[in-house]
C-alpha cells in the first residue's frame, strides 16, 4: 500500500498537481491541531454563554468559524442539543462523514460497519454498549451525517458546575459526548 | 487510554493509538484533500465514490471493521485521479511497482528514493 501511495505522491507532484511540503502541512495539521479539543472549547463557550449558544444552534458553522474552526472541505455544521426529554446521536452510514473541524478524525469504530447499520436500526443498545444508559422515557434522535452535512452533539452540562471557567469545562467534554455516544463527565 | 489522556495532550486520538495508524495512512488523506483544494473533485463526489468503494469491499469480503478504511480511502483516490484524467491505472501500476522495488533495493534504514532504474 505504501508504494501505491507513494506513486500517487509523485505521479501528482510531476504534474504540479500537489506539492509534498503541503501534503506535510495537512497531516501535521490533523495529527497536532485539530481534535476533539476543539469541539470541547465550542460546546463549555455554549454552556457558558448563552448568547453563543444560541447562536451556534442557529448556525454552527458560523459558531464555529468565529473560533477559528472551519471544514477543510465546506461542509455545514450543525450542533443539536442533548437535554433530558432528546439524546442525539450522529452516524454516518454511508461511509464516515465526519464534523474535522471540531472532532478531528473518526474513531475507528465509527468507521466501521457495525456502528454504521446498528446506530440507525437499534440506537439504545448501542449506546449501552459504550456503557450510556437513557430514562426510558428519553427519546433518541440519530442524525445520519453526509458530505455535507456534519453534526456536533452539544452534551448536557454535568451539575455541581456552577461559575466554573470554559476551560475547566472544555476538560468535561469527552469525544464521544460530541458524537453522542457519551455523556460529558461528572466533575 | 481514557479520554482524561486524549485531552491532557491535546492529540486526537482513539482508542487505536494516533489518528494514523501508518503514514501511508496519512498521505492518502492528504492528496485527497490537496485535490478537492486544487478544484479538481466537490467533496460530495469524494463521499459518493468512497461509499460505493466501502460497499464495494464489504461485498468481496472485507470485514469492514474500520480497520481497512484507508485502504478504501486509497482505491478510491486512484479512482478518482483515473476518473479526472489526471492519470491511468498502467501508469499508477508502473510507478507502484517502481516504488516497490526502490523499497526493495533500497538498504534497511535509509531513505528510499526513486531512481531511473525503478521505472
Amino acid at each position: 500500500m505504501q508504494a501505491r501511495v507513494r506513486a500517487l505522491e509523485t505521479i501528482l507532484t510531476e504534474k504540479g498537481l500537489v506539492d509534498p511540503q503541503a501534503l506535510d502541512r495537512i497531516v501535521d495539521a490533523f495529527e497536532r491541531k485539530i481534535g476533539p479539543r476543539n469541539g470541547a472549547r465550542i460546546v463549555a463557550r455554549a454552556w457558558s454563554d448563552s448568547a453563543f449558544r444560541a447562536r451556534l444552534l442557529a448556525d454552527a458553522t458560523e459558531a464555529a468559524n468565529s473560533m477559528g474552526f472551519s471544514s477543510p472541505v465546506g461542509a455545514h455544521l450543525i450542533a443539536v442539543e442533548n437535554t433530558p426529554e432528546t439524546h442525539n446521536l450522529v452516524v454516518c452510514t454511508l461511509c464516515s462523514c465526519y464534523p474535522w473541524e471540531v472532532l478531528g478524525l473518526p474513531p475507528v469504530w465509527y468507521k466501521s460497519a457495525p456502528y454504521r447499520s446498528r446506530a440507525v436500526i437499534e440506537p439504545r443498545a448501542v449506546l449501552a454498549e459504550f456503557g450510556v444508559a437513557l430514562p426510558p422515557d428519553t427519546r433518541i434522535r440519530v442524525w445520519d451525517s453526509t458530505a455535507e452535512t456534519r453534526f456536533l452533539v452539544i452534551p448536557m452540562r454535568p451539575p455541581g458546575t456552577q461559575g466554573w471557567s470554559e476551560e475547566r469545562l472544555a476538560a468535561l467534554v469527552t469525544r464521544d459526548s460530541m458524537i453522542g455516544t457519551g455523556l460529558a463527565k461528572r466533575p | 487510554m481514557s479520554s482524561s489522556d486524549v485531552e491532557f495532550s491535546g492529540m486526537p486520538r482513539d482508542e487505536q493509538g494516533p489518528v494514523f495508524g501508518e503514514p501511508w495512512e496519512a498521505q492518502s488523506f492528504a492528496m485527497a484533500l490537496a485535490l478537492h483544494r486544487a478544484g479538481i473533485f466537490q467533496w460530495t463526489e469524494w463521499a459518493a465514490m468512497l461509499a460505493e468503494e466501502i460497499r464495494r469491499a464489504q461485498a468481496a469480503g472485507d470485514p469492514d471493521t474500520g480497520a481497512t478504511y484507508y485502504r478504501h480511502w486509497q482505491a478510491t483516490l486512484e479512482r478518482m485521479i483515473v476518473a479526472k484524467g489526471l492519470s491511468n491505472s498502467q501508469t499508477i501500476d508502473r510507478y507502484g511497482s517502481a516504488w516497490a522495488h526502490a523499497a526493495l533495493r533500497t538498504p534497511h534504514g535509509m531513505p528510499i528514493e526513486l531512481a531511473p532504474e525503478d521505472l
